[in-house]
């Protein structure tokens, strides 16, 4: 299979590696897994006091096509609010890295990340 | 003799319709089955009867193979019941479960940056008594409380643990050039 150049841009150089410490002020964790694949990805969103998003990270066990999503979110939750990064849809990010059919699952695994992180955000604020 | 296309697999061989199943009991089955419908057993075939002898083995051989494997064989019971293990949006994982991934996959990773072929071969002996665990948890479920969501779930665990196991043993194919 070949990949689009923005999948191997973002497989090469991938943005946002890393972690950071869950109990960081602002700090919301998504984890999810595609069973089929084996794949685990996992979004960390920094949210400052004005609501919006600081700054990101990422770490994915998978296939270019995974890494590549997960990246990309990265830099598109940016300078968001939580319910912009919500509207983030996986249709979007698969157009953008020009992901074929079978790679469809990656992105919606990316799109599910962030739905799983601004959930996370959201009951740490609740119970405060 | 030909091969009934509307059995599903454990009909096929015989067998009961769950998870535990006796292994001798289906190779004996197998083998019975292949015998009987194998193409070569019937010189004088029309082409269609032929085909369907073919396509009759091909099944056989198919049924066999799910069956055989623990994981295989739950995701075709769970297929029997209407669900699908390998759907994109199935049911979430717990993350307490994809953090133990997480915790694998990295424990991997770094073993075979090492070039860690012990620790390689540590993390594949504690994945196999860790899967045969979660199989034995699945059989109960499937053949004991008849839980079949749990059952599913467990089902997805194993697939995620099949997957580290192809990741281990790709790490000491590697490290073996």
């Amino acid at each position: 299979m070949t990949y689009s150049d923005k999948v191997l841009d973002h497989y090469e150089n991938p943005r946002n590696v890393g972690s950071f410490a869950q109990d960081e002020e602002g700090v919301a964790t998504g984890m999810v897994g595609a069973p089929a694949c084996g794949d685990v990805m996992k979004l960390q969103l920094k949210v400052g006091r004005d609501g919006l998003i600081e700054d990101a990270r990422f770490k994915t066990y998978g296939c270019g096509s995974a890494i590549a999503s997960s990246s990309l979110v990265t830099e598109w939750v940016k300078g968001k609010t939580l319910d912009e990064a919500l509207a983030i849809k996986n249709s979007q990010i698969a157009e953008e890295l020009a992901l074929p059919p079978v790679k469809i699952h990656c992105s919606v695994l990316a799109e599910d990340a962030i739905r799983a992180a601004v959930a996370d955000y959201r009951k740490k604020h609740e119970e405060q | 003799m030909s091969v009934d296309f509307f059995l599903d697999y454990f009909a096929l061989f015989g067998l009961p319709c769950r998870f535990g199943i006796n292994e001798a009991e289906l190779d004996r089955a197998w083998h019975a089955l292949q015998t009987e419908v194998h193409p070569d057993r019937h010189a004088r075939l029309s082409d269609s009867e032929r085909r369907r002898a073919m396509q009759g083995a091909l099944r056989v051989n198919e049924a066999y193979a799910t069956l055989k494997e623990p994981l295989t064989r739950g995701q075709y019971l769970l297929e029997l019941g209407g669900i699908d293990a390998n759907a994109i949006r199935g049911a979430a994982m717990s993350s307490e479960f994809l953090v133990e991934q997480m915790e694998w996959r990295e424990a991997i990773e770094e073993a075979r940056a090492f070039g860690d072929v012990d620790a390689l071969e540590q993390l594949a002996l504690r994945l196999r008594m860790h899967t045969d665990e979660v199989t034995r948890l699945l059989a109960e479920q499937f053949d004991g409380s008849r839980d079949r969501e749990a059952a599913a779930d467990t089902v997805r665990r194993l697939m995620f643990l099949d997957k580290l196991r192809h990741e281990i043993d790709d790490g000491l194919a590697a490290l073996d050039d």
